[in-house]
């Protein structure tokens, strides 16, 4: 993020107005991956018209970032109409999309309404892979194909990739393949449990070695130095930080018009179906988001990891319900970036035990 | 003098934050952010009303400035913006765009 954009995003956040809006208009899909997190059975999308409301009031509160995302998003007949209505309304557009159903006709119509960006999820270079892991034969091709249609049409395109343990030695790849086509990549290695709660996915996720040496892996790590150095002290100013943008210049809203702080923090605040968007925004369920800092936090606030951990309090809310206790996941990816099993981290089973107590003469619980 | 027409350029993402107008081109995906006064030319760029009318009422009006000198400031704004592609300028009024 520039200088500018942070800038912007900080003052968005200060005056509590949703600039980054994330819109699942759909969650039934196409592709079958192993990983996703969605419901693709759930019913009950909103109507062209629910959208096209809810659309002109985040333009009213603010919005001027929004994804359009699922699922997958082709499989709503009115999707160029929804675009069509952002562009309109002056958004910034940004698709998210397996790209599968996306020809040279759709991608033109997308680039004729102004769409600057769409990202596209590709899990491996190889056919074999990518497609074992949407279980949709030929969808890499097709993905790729959709890559190019969109890229030719001026919109910035984007590849998409989760690591994953089966996956985390195809990155290279990956990489060399978003050269060849002229794209950027982008690596995440959250693998998020289901919204309903089901942590199967979470199985899928690397382990804490190829963590540590994605981490420092300088053919993707920006700056390894910097991701990887020892934490900053534990003092009141990063105590006083809030714990992420979610709920303050970020927002997600799910296909059934429920209002959620982000899309990986499914606490729903609210339902467009009842209230309107102003009204769930300046609610008390986002009021509550907003208050806490991370000296609130019972467990995070006491780990010395605390200033460099990308913790996300969504993560923590799929994993207990409570979005002030640990997410182990980031707790597991602080480890391998600073090599610091921290006591709180410890006894909360997020860090293996001390192999021998005698080695620091004091026991350690948990693990 | 010969008065130009401006008008937002329809390939732009555009929303005001308080009082400053924050400005993304789809053509390079580069920001923006106009200040007060830039923000007040941006938004009466309606491709009908001429610049110094802009001028008169949304900037000489509002931030107590002489018309001459404004409208010189305004126009080399308006010129520079043009050629970052996010407005358009013509020594006629300007159709909307498709």
């Amino acid at each position: 993020m520039g200088p500018l954009m942070k800038r912007i995003a900080a003052k968005a956040s200060a005056l509590k107005i949703p600039l980054n809006a994330h819109l699942d208009v759909t969650w039934k899909c196409n592709e079958r991956c192993i990983h996703c997190y969605v419901d693709h059975g759930a019913g009950g999308d909103m109507s062209t018209g629910e959208i096209k409301s809810l659309l002109d009031q985040l333009a009213a509160a603010g919005t001027l970032f929004l994804t359009i995302s699922g699922g997958e998003i082709m499989l709503r007949k009115d999707i160029f109409e929804i675009a069509a209505c952002a562009r309109s309304l002056r958004f910034d557009v940004k698709l998210k999309t397996n790209g599968i159903l996306i020809g040279e006709r759709e991608a033109a119509r997308f680039g004729c309404l102004g769409v600057r960006e769409a990202d596209i999820s590709i899990y491996s270079w190889r056919p074999e892979i990518h497609d074992a892991i949407t279980l949709t034969p030929g969808s890499l091709a097709r993905s790729i194909a959709a890559i190019l249609h969109l890229r030719s049409q001026g919109i910035r395109t984007k590849i998409r990739t989760p690591i994953m343990k089966d996956t985390a030695a195809d990155y290279p790849g990956i990489q060399a393949l978003a050269d060849e086509l002229g794209v950027m990549v982008r690596f995440d290695l959250t693998i998020a449990p289901r919204l309903d709660g089901d942590r199967t996915p979470l199985e899928l996720g690397v382990s804490s070695d190829a963590l540590k040496g994605i981490f420092r892996d300088r053919r993707i790590a920006v700056n390894v130095e910097e991701v990887c150095a020892a934490p900053p002290p534990l003092d009141a100013q990063v105590l006083s930080e809030q714990l992420c943008g979610a709920g303050h210049a970020g927002v997600y809203i799910t296909p059934q018009g429920d209002v959620a702080p982000c899309v990986q923090f499914p606490m729903v605040c609210g339902s467009l179906r009842r209230n309107t968007f102003a009204e769930i925004w300046r609610g008390p369920r986002f009021l509550r988001i907003r208050e806490m800092r991370l000296r609130d936090l019972p467990v995070c606030s006491t780990c010395s990891n605390a200033p460099i951990c990308s913790r996300c309090p969504g993560l923590a809310y799929l994993e207990s319900g409570d979005f002030r206790g640990i997410s182990s996941l980031d707790c597991k990816k602080s480890l391998a970036r600073t090599g610091i099993a921290t006591p709180p981290m410890r006894s909360h089973g997020a860090a293996p035990p001390l192999a021998a107590p005698d080695c620091t003469g004091v026991r350690h619980g948990g693990g | 003098m010969n008065d130009i027409y401006i008008a937002r350029s329809s390939a732009v993402a555009a929303r005001a934050l308080e009082e400053e107008m924050v400005i993304m081109s789809m053509r390079d995906s580069t920001l923006f952010t106009l200040n007060g006064a830039g923000a007040e030319i941006w938004s009466a760029a309606d491709g009908r009303t001429p610049l110094g009318e802009i001028v008169r009422d949304n900037i000489c009006a509002k931030f107590e400035v002489e018309q001459d000198a404004a409208y010189a400031d305004a126009e080399a704004f308006c010129r520079a913006l043009t050629e970052h592609g996010i407005l358009r300028l013509s020594d006629q009024p300007i159709e909307p765009a498709g």
